[in-house]
């Protein structure tokens, strides 16, 4: 992780470091390009895996091979398989709506969402440039970027996130079971 | 050069990438004629704010495990999204046999 100090291992190691940040860089946007246009669903998900995946990568130069493991593990492995399984029960490819077959393509809700989405960016990344990021005055004693850390501090600071998290889940599980056997009688 | 190699080393590069997943969610929120395209426009959103607690987390924060925590949640929360919406969503199907957002206009209550 202290790429200042491998370089006096390595000459080239700044170079192969700032290529792989902006490797991942390039497949986070993309992906999120690919999820946002494209038409068919399927390549849609696809693109949200390729930007988990790279978003997993910037997690591990933000110091944390943690949460770069677990959003491959939750994002890739469940998140993205599960739409893929929705997509497989439902027919889900965009259609254009009838009244449009013999009319050009409806050009103006596109318009608005880019302009809507334009405007997020620029207000968003004004934000974000515009304030001056400080480093803390003085980081907390026994701060540490360990998992062991953050085990310890699940179970003792933030036990009440971790036992709402479990029981979120246990209740999403039994409702989306709820839900999704609803109606099945009628057939 | 010496700047953009230690690119990685600035917050400000991941808060404009956050900013720009938020964009590209907000903009399959609005345009998808699919509600699981619109499920994953959502998960951009919260992939987005998951990246911006990450970065702020990584170059500002006091104590480095809050952020991680909260990003944990994040990602907890998103995927019991997706269980509640697909399960929504294949219900729907069943009794629409269409999952356009524009064809579930009828209440019943």
């Amino acid at each position: 992780m202290n790429v200042s100090a491998a370089t006096t291992a390595f000459p080239f190691s700044d170079y192969l470091v700032a290529a792989i940040f902006l490797f991942f860089v390039a497949a986070t946007v993309a992906g999120a390009l690919i999820a946002a246009l494209t038409t068919r669903i399927i390549r849609s998900v696809s693109g949200l895996a390729l930007c988990c995946i790279g978003l997993a990568g910037l997690y591990y130069f933000l110091n944390s091979p943690f949460l770069a493991l677990m959003e491959i593990l939750i994002y890739v492995g469940a998140v993205c398989v599960t739409i893929v399984f929705g997509v497989m029960l439902s027919e889900t490819d965009e259609v254009l709506p009838e009244r449009y077959k013999h009319k050009p393509y409806p050009i103006f809700g596109l318009l608005i969402a880019a302009a809507v989405a334009g405007a997020v960016f620029l207000g968003v990344t004004q934000l974000g440039h515009g304030l001056p990021w400080r480093k803390p005055a003085a980081p907390v004693a026994g701060a540490s970027w360990t998992v062991a850390a953050i085990g310890h501090a699940l179970l003792t600071t933030y036990s009440l996130a971790f036992e709402l998290i479990s029981l979120v889940l246990l209740v999403a599980i039994l409702g989306a079971l709820a839900i999704a056997r609803g109606g099945r009688e009628k057939k | 050069m010496n700047h953009l190699l230690q690119l990685h080393q600035h917050a400000g590069i991941y808060l404009i990438l956050a900013a720009f997943l938020l964009a590209a969610g907000i903009f399959g929120l609005i345009r998808r004629r699919t509600l699981i395209g619109m499920l994953i426009a959502g998960e951009l959103i919260f992939s987005s704010s998951a990246l911006n607690f990450m970065a702020l987390n990584r170059f500002t924060a006091p104590d480095p495990t809050v952020g991680q925590i909260f990003v944990l949640f994040i990602m907890g929360l998103a995927a019991a999204e997706v269980a509640i919406a697909l399960s929504i969503i294949i219900a729907v199907y069943r009794n629409y046999r269409s999952i356009q957002p524009k064809g579930l206009s009828d209440l019943k209550g």
